[in-house]
């Protein structure tokens, strides 16, 4: 069957490990923990939808890329200038 | 060099598509090789350090990350300035070549000029076995 891609592609965002459940968190000053990027420590693992050309849309997760060097390349948009 | 380029920013994938074919692909041959992640909402520019909430934009952010996974390198720039691939290349040279041989590489290093083996017996006598 082929393939319908939809308006809307959920993807995963941030894959975190084990997010802290809201009723475990005793205080409103305790926040759950989330990952930052930082060198030296393991890239926070994320899911998004992409295009790719040649193949069309697909997602893709960073840890599909686990053995391999990735550059990982953050910009403002789309029809930008620089 | 063997590596992967994933670029991301807040565009849905469609608009990605339609700009790798109404423009890059006009200033790339072929088009954009590597795929064009979309981080609509910024939750992964966040996680990252580079979404900036109130332009909602992820900023340049750009990370080198090795097959462990681990991030070796990070430079993240304000919008109007773009990134030199050369400095790029340079680095991932370099933690590559770190990697490899467990060798440091000191300030500028290309691939061919001299390394450094850290240890005891290098204290104090970078000077003579670098000479910028």
């Amino acid at each position: 069957m082929p393939e319908v891609d939809s308006c809307v592609q959920a993807a995963g965002g941030p894959l975190i490990d084990e997010p802290v459940p809201i009723g475990e968190i005793s205080s409103a000053k305790e926040k759950p923990k989330m990952t930052v990027a930082r060198v030296g420590k393991k890239a926070p693992d994320f899911e998004a939808s992409a295009y790719v050309a040649g193949e069309g849309f697909k997602n893709i997760k960073l840890s599909d890329y686990s053995g391999q060097w990735v550059v990982l390349c953050f910009y403002p948009g789309d029809f930008t200038f620089v | 060099m063997g590596v992967e380029v994933l670029s991301v920013s807040v565009d849905s994938r469609f608009t990605h598509k339609i700009w790798n074919a109404v423009e890059l692909s006009k200033m790339v041959e072929g088009g954009i090789p590597y795929p064009m992640l979309s981080d609509q909402g910024g939750r992964i520019g966040t996680v990252y350090g580079v979404y900036d909430e109130e332009a909602g934009v992820d900023i340049r952010g750009r990370f080198i990350i090795d097959p462990d996974g681990v991030i070796q390198a990070m430079e993240v720039l304000t919008p109007p300035v773009g990134r030199n691939p050369d400095e790029l290349i340079r680095q991932v040279q370099a933690f590559q070549h770190v990697r490899k041989t467990g060798e440091a590489t000191p300030s500028g290093w290309t691939p061919g000029e001299t390394t450094l083996k850290p240890g005891p017996d290098l204290v104090g006598k970078v000077w003579e076995v670098w000479k910028p």
